[in-house]
Parts: C-alpha cells; structure tokens; sequence
C-alpha cells in the first residue's frame, strides 16, 4: 500500500523519524512528535472502511483529532493513524480478529498528520450487509489512564 | 385492520399532544386507520413489540436491532438534524470537577432511556467506572434524577440534553453540567412494522413535503423538529452497527 509520507513541513517542533513496515511489506517514513493530544471529553471518533481498510466515511471528530483534512482521509487506508510504537502484533490480532466475522475491541496509540499522537478505546466491527462483510466500523472513546498505563507497561515498554 | 402507532417512551411529555395531532394526520395521509399507544415504560413498549402489537414506531436507536432483526421493520425517516446527545450532571455543591475525579464505585441517577444511558456510561470510562463498579439509581423523570443529585442520594445523573435543558432555571442553578456529549449520530427515527411497509413511499413522500405547508410545519413544531429526512436501509444499519460498538 502507499500512504504519504510525513514530511518535515507537516509538524512543529522535535521529532523522531521513523519508519513503520506494513503487513504487505510496504513501507511509510513517520515523524513521531513526543507530545500527547488529550482525547475531547463527549467525543466518539467513527469511521467506516471497506474491506481493504480504505476510510469510505468519517466524522468530524475523526477529522479534528487526526490533524489530515477530510479530503485526506476518504479513501486513504485507516492505518495513516498508525503509531510506530503499537506492535505489529496489535495489528495482526485486530484484522484477524475481524476478518473471522468478530468485534475487537483495545487500546490504540494513534498518530496525527502533525508528528503528535493520541490514545483511544477503540471498537471496531464487521459492517454485515445481506450476510457478507462489506467493510468494517470502527468507533473510538476516550479511554482509561490507568487502563493506558497498564497497556504500555505489558505492550510498549522496552 | 387497525394499525397501532407508538412513540419511544423518552419523548418529552410537552410533545404528547403533538403526537396526537401526527397520528391524525398519518391517519388522513394514510386513509388507514391508525391508534396510538403510548407506554409508560421502555419494558411496556419491548412486551408490545415482542407480542407484534406495534406497526410503526418512533424508535430509540438502542431498539433497532431487536425491531429490524426479529420483527422486520424498516426505517421510513428520520428528525433532520436532530441528534440524541447525553450529559452528564453533578450538584452544583460537588466537589467533583472532571470525570477524572470519580470514584468507580459512583452513584448514577438515570431514567430507563437505553441510549442516554449507553453514552453515560461510554463518558464515565476515563474515570474506571464500568455496569459492576458504579451503582443506579432509577428514576420514573429527569426530575426526579435532578431530585436525586440536590439530595445528595447519587454522585452524578445522566440527562438526554433536550430534556436537561427544559429543566426550570431554578433547578438548573443547583447543578452543574460535567461533561457534554458530541456524538451527532445516535438518533431516534420513524420505522415501519410488516403490516405498514406498503405504505412507506407514501408516507415518506408526505412527510418529506411535511415542512413545505403551513400545517404540516405546526406539526412538526409540536413534535420538536423542523423536518423529516429519509431513514434509509443504510442508515439503520449503520444505527445497529454503532450501537453494538457502543454496549461493550
């Protein structure tokens, strides 16, 4: 798959550069900023995707706390949000989980257009239609800080 | 053939009389004669549902699985741009500044609507609070969840924001909103139950056109909205799918 690189012009202060390798083999260069955004109280960050995981439909909160435009992001696939410091694994787990018919739910770092990131409780479910899958829906909620603390210390920790 | 109309129980008694005056005139759109029952409990209506007493509904999002999965209703339309939005609400006197400051084992004043209550609990997480930590309280009104929270018996209600809205200023000023919901996509909508889905092109028609006369405006009016949209196979999919992401 191909997704845009992060370029130096996108993002305001110290960065990492980094490089996140896909399922498929394919690679995007990152610029990882190490500031959080706090996730909005009241807020459900929604998204809808077809099979191969390209954004067919957002909300407005999926489009402010990513930093892209809406342009950007319909029919980009959903992991321009990815994080180089979520697993690989994480990922393998969520699309097999789904694929099989099922709902995943845990907790994701995200990575805006900007280099900063942001942490959710993300839901993601097949989207059924006349008995086939059709795409997925994927709803993200403010999650837990102590529920993000222990995420990090069993998945991020070095 | 009678058809049984209903209302989800939420709706805001101000608009019992609207609802009233709609059923009239669906009878006249229709040329079919149509009663309306309305319940006094969410368990009321789920019994009139399950025992196939009802042919077109005014659905609470959380009731769509059950009405389009095992009774084969459908969506006819819906309240243009009219979300369902929650808050949450402490005393004015609480000390509790953020959600953050919770305890999971809160005590929530709430009244029996699913969705509301759904988006409360979704905006109490970042504070540990799940079904097993927090305790209900379960009120008949919103005024009685307002009640609770002036007499210290629950740490925070859950309010349809509508509805927390229309609250007298002098109970208002003896809370205070913690957290507002911006979810913009949980929403109720009108479906149509097997005996009335002939009749969907005509009544969607009508009630697309419901906003363009000067009558069918008060209508509306008495009823809270300012139009009608299409309900679509799509979008009460998408209300199921959403509402399932929502309850785990």
């Amino acid at each position: 798959m191909v997704i845009k690189d992060i370029t130096a012009a996108d993002v305001s202060g110290d960065y990492e550069t980094r490089e996140i390798t896909f399922h498929d083999g394919s690679t995007r260069t990152v610029l990882v900023v190490d500031e959080e955004v706090p996730y909005p109280d009241g807020r459900l960050i929604v998204s809808v995707t077809d099979l191969e995981g390209r954004i067919t439909e957002c909300n407005k909160s999926f489009v402010d706390m990513s930093a892209y435009s809406r342009e950007e992001l319909i029919g980009a696939q959903q992991c321009i949000l990815r994080h180089p410091d979520i697993p690989s694994e994480i990922y393998a787990d969520l699309w097999s989980t789904i694929k099989a018919g099922n709902k995943w739910q845990g907790y994701i770092k995200n990575l805006r257009k900007d280099g900063r990131y942001y942490w959710v409780l993300a839901t993601i479910i097949p989207t059924v239609r006349d008995g086939e899958i059709v795409g997925y829906a994927s709803v993200r909620r403010k999650p837990s800080r102590k529920k993000i603390e222990e995420f990090v210390a069993q998945h991020l920790s070095a | 053939m009678t058809l049984i109309n209903t209302v989800s129980p939420d709706f805001p008694p101000t608009h019992i009389a609207g609802w009233f005056i709609f059923n009239t005139w669906l009878q006249n759109t229709l040329n079919e004669r149509v009663r309306l029952e309305l319940h006094d409990s969410f368990s009321q209506q789920q019994d009139a549902i399950q025992s196939d007493g009802v042919d077109m509904i005014y659905a609470n999002p959380a009731d769509a699985a059950l009405l389009v999965r095992e009774k084969g209703f459908v969506g006819v339309a819906r309240p243009a741009n009219h979300a369902d939005e929650a808050v949450i609400v402490v005393a004015d006197s609480s000390p509790v500044q953020a959600v953050e400051d919770l305890s999971p084992e809160v005590r929530i004043a709430l009244t029996a609507q699913p969705d509301v209550n759904t988006m409360g609990m979704i905006m109490l997480e970042p504070a540990d609070v799940t079904p097993s930590t927090a305790t209900k309280l379960e009120r008949d009104t919103y005024v009685l969840v307002a009640k609770a929270l002036m007499d210290g018996d629950a740490d925070v209600g859950f309010f349809l924001k509508d509805a927390y809205e229309n609250l007298s200023s002098i109970v208002r000023s003896k809370l205070r909103v913690l957290v507002t919901s911006d979810i913009q996509v949980v929403r109720h909508g009108l479906m149509l139950g097997p005996r009335m889905q002939q009749h969907r092109q005509v009544l969607l028609d009508a009630l697309l056109n419901m906003n363009s006369t000067e009558n069918g405006k008060e209508i509306l009016s008495n009823l809270g909205f300012d139009a009608w949209e299409e309900f679509r196979s799509e979008d009460v999919e998408f209300m199921i799918d959403l509402m399932e992401t929502l309850t785990t």
